[in-house]
């Protein structure tokens, strides 16, 4: 054996260099590799426009502008025959937003009696106001007779126009706000009495057909209950279903056969998840339209086979020296299951399970064929109630035509985008955490 | 060399007398089936108590499936079938009246490669006495775990450290962990499956020296690639080729005139 290197040693000159090819293997290398870049960059390229264009067109509905003006709640306005005392529905029908356009008048000193001045006002301010100002004299009825500074929600034109989002270019009969709207809105402004603050209304109002007092409020509530009825209902059904099948099932055709759908049905679309939810749960069992419940219900079943999979994997991925050991001991199966095979592999359960739950969040076929594609105002104070989901709402606006809904839609898309980050940076962080090493 | 002879010559009378008595466990026309493949067929042979039975052979020749037949590990494989008779104390530990977790307390078993668990030295040794009950008080499990890693000769390089996790230890040291893991159930017999394979000549050294102080103890059966190590650690040996048994019989007299030719062969290093 060690006599040949020898020789060879003695002779090197006597190897002749074979042509084996290298310039043609270092070339093609050298293509795969471009291939690879280019791939990415494009990818990358149409994620820099997507978001860049989101945010551009959305960043603005974190703001909303809004008038501040010394509202005097007077009495002949709000309870001209004095009969509130009696009657508290006179507090709810009032006129209010005759206060607000009283207060607007004198701020901007037109003359009261100067009708036609005060027809332009029309769509100055919102009707919002409406609410605002009941809002603030159902809390405190002694406000009534005095006068208080409130900041009433400026029209979605006028917070457009404040924004600069409207070309002032355009003649004025074929834009929404009149150049004398223009002229006051400077002139408040100057004062600094319109001003844009944070739009927290944005997460708290229902749907609304006025833009300005429209927001996700509802959404986020019908997701969130949705969220909490998945996660209680996919994870333990799902991670019970995989170490059954993983674990105890013998392997045989049947639990081969599941195996197969189990697969399948994570590839179903989740429109059929909608389809099945709409003829079981509702028409069926007679479950109420709109409901989260439902929409949980229905996207529990959509989470399943992702959560299964991901589970099984994480079982399979305990090496099987640890159950050798388990069972070598004399642990009974579910000894080694409960006491040395889940805690392994939970980081990759729960990594699987945020997976799902994000999928499950962006879903919104199945919801709009169970009714949440509804207008709701109010939020929801059970899961029973009817409610909407952040993609749905999304969807919603998508389809309005006033400027201020698509800054909304924008502005949602965000927050969505936000959720579903937050859930993968933790499912990302997790998997780090508690990733072990054999 | 004189004293080594003497030692030995000893050790064999004192062999000698023993053996002659007590069968711990016996396997009877032992044939074990993976599917449709037979992999072991009709082996017969003796575990006798507080000797190490070596079990040697070419690889794949069944001696790690006849091992795993004695605390019915290959039951977690749901293609083996075992067939013949296994008995513990004269009792078929196949019997439908056998509990197989009672068994697995009773029939230890330490793995080729070390397979600490992930969690501290303390809870790797600790885990088999608590799941069946064998301390009430802290105070006794602390008892059972220190003269479980005593007994294992691991005790002085991990008793300050026992809340470390045990796969922080060096090969050797998590071997001797499962050892002492093995040992602090009080297990009547320890299987061992090449313990020292994925050793080096050192911690190799160290667990045969532990083998060889656990026997008084213990039953022990080991299977072994080294023709060294079967010679060095066990008072018996077999030999397993192509799913037969071979040969059995004293160490002494299997390394230096075996009845079997293929015996003589394998041990000479003329195959395997």
């Amino acid at each position: 054996m060690t006599d040949i290197p020898m020789d060879t040693m003695v002779r090197p000159a006597a190897h002749p260099r074979r042509d084996i090819g290298l310039k043609a293997r270092y070339a093609a290398e050298r293509r795969f590799r471009i291939y690879g870049v280019v791939a990415i960059s494009v990818g990358l390229a149409f994620l820099a426009i997507m978001l860049i264009t989101i945010v551009s067109k959305g960043y603005t509905a974190f703001w909303q502008t809004t008038v501040s003006l010394p509202i005097t709640f007077d009495e002949k306005v709000i309870d001209p025959s004095g009969k509130r005392a009696t009657d508290p529905s006179v507090l709810i029908k009032a006129n209010y937003p005759k206060l607000a356009e009283n207060a607007l008048v004198a701020k901007l000193g037109i003359s009261p009696d100067d009708k036609p001045m005060i027809q332009k006002l029309k769509g100055f301010l919102s009707e919002g106001a409406r609410v605002q100002l009941r809002d603030i004299v159902a809390a405190d009825p002694s406000v009534i007779g005095t006068t208080r500074d409130v900041n009433i929600l400026a029209a979605a034109n006028l917070d457009s126009a404040f924004k600069g989002q409207i070309d002032l270019s355009v003649e004025e009969a074929r834009r929404k706000v009149s150049d004398q709207q223009i002229t006051w809105m400077n002139k408040l402004k100057a004062e600094g009495a319109m001003a844009e603050h944070f739009n927290s209304g944005l997460f708290t109002y229902g749907a609304s057909s006025r833009p300005e007092t429209s927001g996700m409020g509802v959404a986020i509530i019908g997701s969130f209950y949705m969220m909490v009825i998945v996660l209680l209902l996919a994870l333990p059904i799902g991670v019970a279903a995989s170490i059954y099948l993983e674990e105890f099932a013998k392997k045989n055709r049947f639990t081969d056969l599941i195996e197969v759908n189990i697969n399948n049905l994570a590839a179903v679309p989740s429109i059929v998840f909608g389809l099945l939810g709409l003829a079981v749960f509702i028409n069926f069992l007679g479950m109420p339209r709109s409901a989260a419940f439902v929409g949980g219900l229905v996207l529990t079943l959509m989470t399943l086979p992702t959560i299964i999979i991901a589970t099984r994997a994480a079982l399979a991925a305990v090496p099987p020296s640890i159950r050798s050991a388990a069972l070598g001991l004399g642990a009974s199966k579910m000894q080694m299951v409960f006491q040395h095979i889940l805690p392994l592999a939970a980081p990759g359960i729960l990594t699987g399970t945020i997976i799902g739950l994000a999928r499950a969040l962006g879903e919104t076929a199945p919801l709009l064929l169970i009714g949440m594609v509804a207008f709701v105002a109010d939020p929801p104070t059970t899961p029973f109630d009817p409610a909407t989901a952040l993609p749905v709402q999304i969807y919603m606006w998508a389809n309005e035509a006033e400027r201020a809904f698509v800054e909304r839609m924008s502005g949602a898309i965000i927050i969505l985008l936000v959720f579903l980050m937050a859930m993968n940076i933790t499912a990302i962080v997790l998997r780090r955490r508690f990733e072990r090493r054999w | 060399m004189n004293i080594m002879t003497e030692q030995s010559l000893e050790n064999a009378v004192g062999d000698k007398m023993k053996s002659n008595e007590v069968i711990k466990m016996r396997g009877d026309k032992v044939g074990v089936f993976y599917g449709e493949k037979q992999a072991l067929f009709d082996v017969d042979l003796d575990v006798r108590l507080n000797q190490v039975t070596a079990l040697i052979g070419p690889s794949g020749c069944g001696k790690s499936t006849f091992l795993r037949c004695l605390n019915r590990m290959n039951d977690t494989i749901d293609s083996a079938r075992v067939t013949g008779k296994i008995t513990l104390d004269e009792e078929d530990i196949y019997d439908k009246n056998i509990d197989v977790v009672e068994l697995r307390a009773r029939v230890g078993m330490v793995f080729q490669k070390p397979n600490p668990f992930p969690k501290s030295i303390y809870e790797n040794v600790a885990y088999g006495p608590r799941i069946h009950g064998l301390a009430k008080r802290k105070a006794d499990m602390d008892q059972i775990v220190e003269s479980s890693l005593k007994k294992a000769a691991i005790w002085n390089e991990v008793k300050d450290r026992l809340q470390e996790p045990g796969t922080g230890l060096s090969g050797g040291q998590q071997q001797r962990l499962c050892i002492a893991r093995a040992i602090a159930v009080s297990p009547e017999v320890i299987l061992m499956d090449e313990p020292c394979s994925a050793l080096d000549p050192i911690a190799t050294a160290r667990v045969e020296e532990l083998i060889d102080e656990l026997r008084q103890n213990y039953t022990i059966v080991i299977v072994t690639h080294s023709m060294q190590q079967a010679a060095r650690v066990s008072q018996r040996t077999a030999m397993f080729h192509l799913g037969y048994l071979v040969e059995e019989g004293a160490t002494d007299k299997m390394f230096t005139t075996p009845d079997d030719k293929r015996t003589q062969d394998y041990i000479t290093g003329r195959f395997g």
